[in-house]
């Protein structure tokens, strides 16, 4: 039905999309690695911007960026890291453990708990930060790891996919399972919690990119270098002039690296798990 | 008896730290963010003037205040500039992932790139791209011949926004362009059959099978790219501080300067709680729409 001409025609076209899309990524790997920051500025004015010859490439920037003392980015990918995964694990717990109530358990009163969880999801961070904010400086917890975690754990959204993934689950299952002597928490933990693999990932995937991107609530809530994570440091480093090309992208790749590697590794869970998002709002 | 009995008291503290949580970080700011929309307080509170409400006060003051109107209509052109394009964007990288086009899945797993880089890695390498000897002008005037004297992008009023719209877009199409996948992969094969057998051309198939079959689609790309275009500030707050002549401020950005660099925090509440309600209204509008639908079927 598809000729080969028109095989043909898709390729091309799907090769120009391919070229808009990695153009801006290719600009930022190849200044990165390019040494010398007049040649990177000149380049910068033409299409010599999007590549390097093998042969010129040089890890100076990066070497640059490293060594920079003012902006340790060793450090702020290290508290990125930490924020990272301890909202992620904590919250893995968290959030099923409710759903598995909600989704698996009689009790009062839960059709209404239900209720109150989707309509929390539709509240934006970004309406309630100055508040968070105030309670946060209230306890002392400003320019700490624990006000970029402890806030974020609970997570309505994640509850939600929880929940719709464990009510599809057979509940033939938790009666074997009850018959055999398990009580609610073994099930939890032995049976359910094993087959929400696929839930477990998604939830990891969208709350992992969207707090190694994180910048409103760390623009608020940090000072220093202390608890800075990495793409507000990038931020600022950019945001003090003159701008650096050089270091400035070598800087962006090493903050790229963690989620790009991730994301090769689970790309089809990656879109598995944008489709989860999509049924937000 | 006994059991069911068990089982409610262990429910609840199943989900006694979500809902503590929750409570803790989620309601109360929310709540205090309503109240405080309310008074005068102010980030460091000054010990010789008390804290008091002020009734609507913050929010005639938003509704007089220039800057705030002006940034929900920037915000709101950003939206309009953004949604159609990325929703567009984000429909043709599906329909072409979804032919019979050779190596699909490298080519999907390709265009998936942007949306896994950080907003702020984004905005660094375009701003090269943007500025005055960058990429973008060498194109202008090697097309025109010469005859477009170089622009600055993110400086001028006029192309700022644009400017804007189309590294947003970069970075977020590929999130549409998967959920229209899941949408396509959702139309029966059936329903193509049959208009080939009545002979309709590609086109045709197009615009009475494949549109049609993606209405609830259409509803769900538009609403959530217009929550999340509605968020706009960090490409915002790095590549132009809402100029030029504050072209392109943000609701979330007149929030941010008042409530926290100015420390005016009940300004700054109650520019959060009228974002809260236009982002209600938003998520509200497709709760109609979706079940108008299912109500006709």
């Amino acid at each position: 039905m598809t000729t080969k001409s028109e095989r043909l025609l898709l390729l091309i076209v799907a090769l120009v999309v391919v070229a808009f899309v990695l153009a801006p990524l290719f600009l930022m790997f190849a200044t990165a690695l390019k040494p010398d920051e007049n040649q990177i500025l000149r380049d910068l004015g033409n299409a010599h911007a999007f590549w390097i010859n093998p042969s010129d490439i040089s890890f100076k920037n990066f070497e640059a960026v490293l060594a920079n003392k003012t902006f340790p980015i060793l450090r702020y990918m290290l508290n990125s890291g930490i924020i990272v995964v301890s909202i992620v694990t904590i919250g893995i717990f968290v959030n099923s453990l409710a759903a598995f109530a909600l989704a698996r358990m009689q009790f009062t009163g839960r059709n209404l708990v239900i209720a109150f969880i989707v309509a929390l999801i539709i509240i934006p961070m970004e309406s309630v930060a100055i508040p968070l904010l105030l309670m946060m400086s209230a306890i002392g917890w400003v320019d700490t790891y624990k006000a970029q975690i402890i806030p974020f754990i609970a997570h309505p959204f994640s509850i939600f996919l929880f929940y719709q993934f464990f009510a599809a689950i057979p509940k033939d299952l938790d009666e074997a399972a009850y018959v055999a002597g398990a009580s609610k928490l073994r099930t939890y933990w032995t049976i359910i919690m094993p087959l929400s693999l696929p839930t477990i990932a998604t939830v990891a995937i969208l709350q992992s990119l969207e707090y190694w991107n994180a910048y409103l609530w760390p623009l608020m809530v940090t000072r220093g270098s202390d608890a800075r994570p990495v793409s507000l440091a990038l931020a600022q480093f950019f945001s003090t002039p003159p701008p650096v090309w050089g270091n400035l992208m070598a800087f962006s790749v090493l903050m790229s690296l963690p989620i790009l590697i991730v994301y090769f590794a689970f790309q089809r869970w990656f879109i598995q798990s944008t489709i989860g998002s999509g049924i937000k709002g | 008896m006994s059991y069911i009995k068990r089982d409610r008291r262990a429910a609840w503290y199943m989900l006694a730290p979500a809902l503590l949580m929750i409570g803790v970080f989620i309601v109360l700011p929310f709540l205090m963010s309503v109240i405080l929309s309310f008074t005068d307080q102010r980030l460091v509170p000054n010990p010789n003037v008390p804290t008091s409400f002020i009734g609507w006060r913050n929010y005639v003051r938003l509704a007089e205040d220039g800057d705030f109107l002006n940034a929900f209509w920037r915000t709101a052109t950003f939206t309009i500039l953004v949604v159609p394009l990325q929703s567009v964007m984000g429909l043709g990288a599906a329909l072409l992932i979804n032919t019979k086009l050779p190596m699909r899945n490298l080519f999907r797993g390709i265009y998936f790139l942007p949306t896994v880089i950080s907003m702020v890695v984004v905005s660094v390498i375009w701003s090269s791209l943007y500025q005055r000897e960058g990429f973008f002008n060498y194109a202008v005037t090697a097309l025109s011949f010469g005859a477009v004297q170089p622009i600055d992008w993110l400086q001028n009023p006029y192309t700022a926004m644009p400017a804007l719209v189309l590294l947003s877009a970069w970075q977020g199409f590929p999130f549409q362009m998967v959920v229209y996948l899941a949408g396509l992969q959702g139309i029966s094969q059936e329903l193509y059959e049959a208009a080939r057998i009545e002979g309709a051309n590609r086109w045709q198939e197009f615009w009475h099978v494949t549109m049609p079959g993606l209405r609830n689609t259409h509803i769900l790309v538009a609403i959530t790219t217009t929550i999340f275009a509605f968020k706009l500030f960090t490409q915002v707050q790095l590549l132009t501080q809402g100029g030029p002549s504050s072209v392109t401020d943000t609701l979330v950005r007149v929030m941010y300067m008042q409530g926290f660099r100015q420390g005016k925090v009940g300004v700054g509440a109650a520019a959060a709680v009228v974002f809260f309600l236009l982002v209600l209204g938003i998520s509200l509008v497709q709760r109609l729409l979706v079940k108008e639908e299912r109500a006709i079927q």
